[in-house]
């Protein structure tokens, strides 16, 4: 038996550590929460590391899943071993393929976080939907149960492969386990290497495509044979299982650990058993546990092998005193009568009894449970074996929700605990994502892991926001391996950490807190005050359950120390000080050494740093006397305020106030639809500083407004008199332009919902004569002003939007007085998307359809709980979809087709009732231009007009136009999605909708990388820049996207900045939108990715574009039908070097530092290539049209 | 033959002319040349402290803990390898111009705070430099702060680097201080074993366009090195500490009157940057030509020949001159008159 090697590891690490160490080719694509397994294995291979053959295996980012999976093909019949990583929709697109290499039989491992499919709404979180859609492919499907097991089992996998030459889908839950930190015992190369056999290997590749001894394979067959082909390879699957078995025997003899097909967990005499596969299986045994050592007969199967269903093995497994059996499956079949395995194990049952084999058949009963991650507890296991007791067993039930519609649901006892869980020590944290809680959390785990015999597990929730994410951190740790795979519960956690005073008015943290437990708390409030700050239902709390309440003001200690605002190793030391889970001096050591290891050589002084802050913090811990009774006067405020709309107060604010697991089934959109306008009534409070206008010295540019990724700056035009009950201190001036007669104006910051980045004074153009510091716009502390800030914005929304028609809306300052439709989104600070998508809201957005890619844009666009689309006052605003990562373009043309159709036959309708609705206005309906706003709006009337008149009309026509009436509107189609969806992998769909006439707005926000899965290289990532997947820089040029559609010569292209160039962008946006055919915008993007804080978005999209990385241009085909060159060079000769650009982003100056002869090169040829374009651009603007003369350049 | 070799902080050098920190250190190519031309040593390009925080910043918040509780993504950036601190890849440079370059090496650091980085002496120590100039950049601006505060500043860095090192440490000087022999002479007693006269501060500039402030460098000329003959003249003889003169010698005849005044060595930078490692040869020769023609045997004996303590007059090298300068002016024809 080889030495055991503790590790502490998530179990995507666990997983691909095997899978790089057993294979040749690896084939990957980003997605959630399968990408870390693919990052790990770039980084070990541009690190050098090497597979147990002693070769560096080759890793490979393809375009799509799809790409992937054929690759993988590829590799496979080339004779390589290859595998892939992937998740949910990724599985889908490989389906394919998957069904080629088993049709081939081919050996190979597929490693699957597996994660919910998309359907009335997206979701990044795990359950089986994805690996079930794939059960039909003739993989054999593998499942582990936890981060040790996604280890065994990926080994396991790979050997039984080799041997019985069926692909396997080795698969995990994603996010419980491929996110689960825990500690496992790792398996060394020798093991890996004896359990893989050369021989099956060598088999492997003679079976290869070779010209030295070729085949052909992938034939195409006739009805005469194609059948029995596919009933050829029916002994391999009868076989499978046996080797599946022989491997997992092999497996135990080297490393002690037995796995079984179905490990059956539980009383030799039970009465009841659970068959379960995945994580669920690991509570269920800790609760079978329990329930047995409490007088019940129990127990449970942990399905390993699922394909092929080995029925013997699975009827072997049940201790032959079973009356019932409850079948869980995580995913659900619509439609069905019942979820898979629940019928595979139904119709095993059903056989054996049939055939004599079973003396009495066992009542079964199918359930679902823990759909995209729903928690799954002992206490719905309980629930579950409760059920099973009655005669009338509940069929199709589900766990873990309130069905208060179809009444499908179990209730379940949310308090009970099993007594495995008690024996842990539970721990919970509350943090911000940027405060370093969650990092510093991994690392106690390892520390926990590392110093003691006590088994570590760690789990983290994250909010779906970008700025200002929450992170609720899950420690378990205690003597026996832990198996709670589920989060800690009420009354559980023996320590509760709130690292952010604001926490208090917005979570009800202390739920979870254990009797006798300890609070402890980062504030700001000197010890003799801190009892002050508690809501009083937590003061309560705190007596009642005798927690010792602990206060650090750790903003201090770092700051002190020189640590800025990063406190968690201050708070980690707190904990380990408290705990008492190692000896204080031990516990301070080792977050030391963890300290070091992070930064070591590298930050020396940071070392130093956090040490100085370790050291200062235990004498800045204080216990508070906790007194008898509460003091406090308030209460945490309700998630949202009065006034909000019936739906937001029942539905939004349940989510807000993290109290989403309590909503029933009835009070859910059945079809996923939800109302717009929720973000507003989420006020987040991020922005330690906030803009504050200087009226006096203002030119009302509007620049402010305009740069605002979160849109929480506005102008608006009114009256003097509109303005008479305005609060005290609202700012409002007249305003300067001439053409509003004396009309007043104000610049008015959202208090609650800016974030703070800055950018709105950055971009404020005015100085203050004798005081160049002072700007127009200056950002001052938000706490003082937030009350009365509040007021002002309320008021300022409740003064109407200025006549739409007599603003500019071709100017900086006039657009920016039209209401946006896009607010407050959950982006990061300072991002460099949104203030597109809100400047297209505020133009069009009346009359908007938007196609959203999956990306950062879908994400802070339409994640519960709230949207930051919105409506004007006459309830018009952007309609919005996000169909799929792939096939956007694809979506957005669907939406066209469907509005120019229908369209077509409101008119034909309209002519036929032309002398009933009336000549002059039938004729106004179909030939007047909508080529403006105004003549849309005019439209509008018309259509009110005609609407008015249908009524009136009995013919079955009025009807049937009644209901298409308003598709006599033009409507705007929008394509938006990001550089992974434009260049990579939707660029099929794009390509095609790009060939096609329709009139779509294809609007890509180029953040030069995927951004939403953690800025992974896409085929916008400029060269030599370094992004996962490119570890050592991309070596190759960006592609460029606006040149190969100008090849199509029909499509309008630009490329926009708007930070270089604002009055450029916003004239691109007009002209895409009335181009009558295809326009493709496409927009820098500064992102977080880039490595830059982003209070520098504007300066870098202007460094961008001066370095000649960006240009900017326009390609109009109007001006080639006016007989002129249809393109524009709207960016002057790059005017500093590119280096200097460079220099400014990590992305390009981390290369530096690990291999700066190759960055010299990067740089080199980056600049050439910046300064090849721009010339390739200028050439092509200067060529003179067929029949011209002479060429003509035009600038602006 | 004449001697040119001269001493300077403890090291005897072939002659005096060394470069001065400049990113003709940065390559080895580079470095070799200037030996190859004639350079006695060898200041290598400054490690600035302000450079290492904002690296050490950078790596914090990009690279080394990227978490920012996004649950799609732990981070952005692939986690750095072989990422090497441009510390590491000075202490590199050390070693790498030691194991080429025949001529000692100084290393320079250049900041200003207490808070940790002059520690880092020992490290460019451990790594091979034959000496270390301190160069602290400073500009007292600070109202609050006495003169004396402002030389304790430069004392503190120095004493704590002293601690640190046991090779000889240079100090690299601003022009603007009240009494310069005397801050020499704390120096002395502190423990630096030279000074070198003066740093350059690069002059902020703005930009009439959009009101915003450039950062420019303008390179030196002669007419910079007069100023520092000046204070050569004067501290020559009257400390044992070795002098280097360091701004605006661009010509033999530059050189020349450095060591008439006093200096040790002489550092070249913009001369070099501008015309190349030969304007190097081309003085070392112009001195040995100048030697030659007066007969003298060696530079020893030139050096601080024209220093105040020789002069009849001391008052040339004082407020005196002054006096003569202002009254000797006479505008051009066609101006005044």
């Amino acid at each position: 038996m080889s030495k055991p090697d503790m590790i502490t590891v998530d179990g995507n690490e666990a997983a691909a550590s095997v899978a790089y160490l057993c294979n040749e080719v690896i084939a990957i694509y980003p997605i959630t929460p399968a990408s870390s397994m693919g990052e790990l294995a770039d980084e070990w291979a541009a690190g050098g590391q090497k597979n147990i053959w002693g070769a560096v295996p080759t890793v490979i980012e393809m375009q799509s899943e799809a790409g992937a999976a054929g690759t993988v093909h590829g590799a496979l019949q080339g004779g390589a071993l290859s595998t892939t990583f992937t998740a949910s929709q990724g599985l889908l697109l490989m389906i394919p393929n998957m069904y080629k290499i088993a049709g081939e039989l081919t050996p190979t491992v597929f490693h699957i976080a597996a994660r919910a499919i998309a359907t009335h709404a997206l979701s990044i979180f795990g359950d089986h939907s994805d690996v079930m859609a794939a059960r039909s492919t003739g993989f054999a499907m593998l499942a582990s149960n936890n981060p040790q097991e996604a280890q065994d089992m990926a080994l396991i996998a790979q050997a039984a492969s080799l041997r019985g030459r069926l692909p396997v889908l080795h698969f995990f839950d994603g996010f419980r386990t491929s996110h689960e930190v825990a500690k496992i015992t790792a398996l060394d190369r020798e093991t890996v290497r004896a359990m893989l056999d050369d021989a099956l290997i060598a088999e492997h590749r003679a079976r290869s495509l070779s010209p030295e001894h070729p085949v052909l394979r992938g034939s195409s067959q006739n009805p005469d044979v194609f059948f029995q082909s596919r009933e050829r390879a029916n002994t391999y699957y009868n076989e499978f299982p046996a080797h599946v078995q022989a491997e997992m025997d092999r497996f135990a003899q080297l490393t002690g650990r037995q796995y079984r097909l179905f490990d059956y967990g539980g009383a030799v005499d039970a009465d009841r058993v659970v068959v379960i596969m995945g994580s669920g299986g690991d509570t269920v045994e800790e609760t079978v546990a329990h329930l047995n050592t409490h007088g019940e007969k129990t127990g449970v199967i942990k399905v390993r092998l699922f394909r092929p269903l080995d029925t013997q093995a699975l009827l072997a497994a049940l201790p032959k005193t079973v009356k019932s059996i409850a079948v869980l499956d995580r995913c659900k079949e619509p439609g069905a009568d019942g979820e898979p395995m629940y019928k595979d194990v139904l119709a095993a049952l059903a056989r054996a009894y049939g055939a004599g084999k079973l003396a009495a058949m066992p009542k079964v009963m199918g359930g679902r449970y823990g759909l995209a991650s729903k928690e799954f507890t002992p206490g719905m296991v309980k629930a579950v074996f409760d059920a099973m007791k009655t005669d009338m067993l509940k069929q199709q039930f589900t766990l873990g929700i309130t069905d208060d519609l179809t009444h499908l649901s179990l209730p379940w006892d949310a308090s009970f605990r099993t007594d495995a869980s008690r024996k842990n020590n539970a721990a919970i944290f509350y943090g911000l994502g940027s405060d370093g809680t969650v990092s510093a959390n991994k690392n106690s785990i390892k520390i926990i892991g590392e110093a003691t015999d006590l088994h570590a597990q760690g789990y983290f929730v994250y909010d779906s926001k970008k700025a200002g994410a929450v992170t609720v951190s899950h420690l378990r740790f205690g003597p026996d391996p832990i198996r709670s795979a589920y989060l800690i519960g009420n009354d559980e956690a023996a320590f509760v950490a709130c690292h952010q005073q604001f926490f208090l008015e917005r979570y009800d943290m202390l739920d979870h807190a254990a009797e006798s437990g300890v609070f402890l708390l980062n504030t700001q409030a000197p010890t003799d005050k801190a009892w002050e700050t508690l809501p009083r239902r937590m003061q309560q709390q705190i007596i009642n359950k005798k927690l010792s309440f602990y206060v650090i003001d750790a903003y201090q200690v770092a700051e002190q120390a020189g640590m800025g605002r990063r406190i968690n190793t201050v708070m980690q030391t707190c904990f380990f000080a408290i705990s008492g889970v190692l000896p204080r001096e031990q516990a301070i050591a080792s977050i030391k050494q963890a300290v070091e290891k992070t930064y070591g050589r590298k930050g020396r002084r940071l070392v130093e740093l956090n040490f100085k802050a370790i050291d200062a913090t235990l004498e800045n811990l204080h216990q508070v006397q906790v007194p008898a009774a509460p003091t406090s006067t308030w209460e945490k405020p309700p998630a949202v305020r009065d006034g909000a709309p019936e739906f937001v107060r029942r539905f939004t604010a349940e989510l807000i106030a993290g109290r989403g697991d309590a909503v029933p089934v009835s009070l859910m959109p059945v079809d996923g639809t939800f109302p717009l306008g929720t973000a507003a009534w989420e006020k987040r409070n991020l922005a330690l500083e906030i803009p504050v206008w200087e009226s006096d010295i203002c030119t009302q540019c509007g620049k402010c407004v305009y740069v605002c990724p979160h849109t929480a700056i506005r102008s608006r035009l009114f009256t003097e008199e509109a303005a008479a009950n305005a609060p005290a201190t609202f700012k409002h001036v007249v305003t300067r332009s001439k053409e509003f007669g004396g009309a007043h104006i104000s610049y008015q910051v959202a208090p609650e919902d800016c974030t703070g980045c800055g950018i709105c004074v950055e971009a404020c153009p005015i100085h203050d004569k004798s005081n160049v510091s002072r700007k127009a716009l200056n950002m001052s502390p938000q706490t003082p002003l937030r009350e009365a800030e509040r007021d002002n914005f309320s008021f300022f929304l409740s003064l109407p939007e200025y006549d739409r028609e007599k603003v500019k809306h071709t100017t900086i300052p006039g657009s920016m007085l039209l209401d946006p439709l896009f607010e407050f989104s959950g982006a990061c600070s300072g991002c460099g998307e949104t203030p597109y998508i809100r400047l297209a809201t505020q133009l069009f957005g009346d009359r908007m359809l938007v196609a959203n890619a999956t990306g950062c844009s879908s994400i802070y666009g339409g994640n519960l709980p709230t949207t930051p689309y919105t409506t004007n006052s006459e309830g018009r605003g952007p309609a919005w979809n996000n169909s799929l990562f792939e096939d956007n373009a694809e979506f957005g043309l669907g939406l066209r087709l469907a509005a120019d159709q229908l369209m077509c036959y409101a008119k034909e309708l309209v002519k036929t009732l032309a002398n009933e609705i009336g000549s002059d206005l039938a004729d106004q309906l179909l030939n007047i231009p909508q080529s403006s706003e105004p003549e849309i709006r005019t439209q509008r009337h018309r259509v009110a007009a005609l609407l008015d008149k249908l009524k009136s009309i009995s013919k079955p026509e009025a009807r049937s136009l009644e209901a298409v009436a308003e598709y006599l509107i033009r409507r705007s189609v929008w394509i938006i999605g990001g550089d992974g969806w434009a260049y990579d992998i939707g660029y099929g769909g794009l390509d095609h909708v790009l060939a096609q006439p329709h009139d779509v707005n294809l609007l890509v926000l180029d953040t030069e990388v995927y951004s939403n899965t953690g800025g992974q290289t896409s085929k916008a990532t400029p060269l030599g820049a370094v992004a996962k997947f490119s570890a050592g820089g991309k070596p190759a040029r960006k592609k460029d996207l606006g040149k190969l559609a100008m090849d199509y010569e029909h499509v309008y292209v630009a490329h926009v900045a708007f930070g270089a160039k604002d009055v450029h962008t916003l004239r691109v946006f007009h002209e895409a939108e009335s181009y009558p055919g295809p326009s493709l915008i496409i927009a820098y993007s500064p992102c977080i990715a880039h490595g830059v804080d982003l209070s520098n978005n504007l300066r870098q999209q202007d460094l961008a574009v001066k370095s000649g990385h960006w240009q900017l241009f326009r390609y109009d085909p109007r001006e080639r039908e006016a007989g002129k060159n249809p393109l524009r060079l709207d960016s002057p000769e790059p005017s500093i070097p590119f280096k200097e650009f460079a220099s400014t982003e990590t992305r390009f100056t981390m290369l530096a530092r690990s291999h700066p002869e190759e960055a010299a090169n990067f740089i080199k040829s980056a600049e050439a290539a910046a300064r090849l374009r721009y010339a390739e651009y200028k050439e092509l603007s200067e060529l003179p049209l067929p029949g011209e003369d002479k060429p003509e350049t035009r600038h602006d | 033959m004449i001697d040119l070799s001269t001493h300077y902080l403890g090291l005897k050098l072939k002659n005096p002319l060394v470069p001065s920190a400049s990113p003709l250190s940065k390559k080895l190519d580079d470095a070799k040349r200037l030996e190859d031309a004639g350079a006695s040593a060898l200041v290598m390009y400054s490690l600035f402290e302000e450079a290492l925080r904002s690296e050490e910043a950078m790596l914090d918040r990009f690279l080394l803990d990227q978490s920012i509780g996004h649950a799609e993504s732990a981070g952005f950036m692939p986690s750095p390898q072989d990422y090497r601190s441009s510390l590491d890849h000075y202490l590199e440079q050390i070693h790498a111009l030691k194991s080429s370059l025949e001529i000692p090496v100084i290393a320079s650091l250049n900041g200003v705070s207490l808070s940790g980085w002059v520690e880092l002496g020992a490290e460019l120590q451990q790594a091979g430099a034959d000496a270390l100039e301190l160069n602290v950049y400073y500009v007292a601006g600070n109202i609050e702060q006495t003169g004396d505060e402002v030389e304790q500043r430069y004392l503190d860095l120095l004493k704590v680097l002293r601690t640190k090192v046991s090779l000889p440490i240079v100090m690299k000087l601003a022009p603007q201080f009240s009494s310069l022999p005397n801050f020499v002479l704390k120096l002395e007693e502190a423990g630096a074993q030279g000074v070198a006269l003066f740093n350059r501060f690069f002059q902020p500039d703005i930009n009439l366009e959009d009101l915003s402030i450039i950062d420019q460098l303008k390179l030196s000329n002669s007419s910079d090195s007069l100023l520092v003959m000046r204070w050569l003249a004067i501290l020559h003889g009257r400390t044992r500490l070795t002098l280097a003169a360091t701004g605006g010698v661009h010509t033999t005849d530059d050189a020349l009157k450095m060591l008439l005044a006093g200096a040790d060595v002489v550092h070249m930078a913009s001369a070099l940057l501008q015309h190349g490692s030969s304007r190097l040869t081309e003085i070392l020769k112009g001195i040995e030509a100048w030697l030659e023609a007066r007969e003298y045997e060696s530079v020893s004996q030139l050096k601080g020949s024209l220093s105040q303590q020789h002069q009849k007059d001391p008052s040339v090298f004082a407020r005196e001159s002054y006096i003569r300068v202002l009254d000797s002016f006479s505008p051009p024809g066609g101006v005044w008159r």
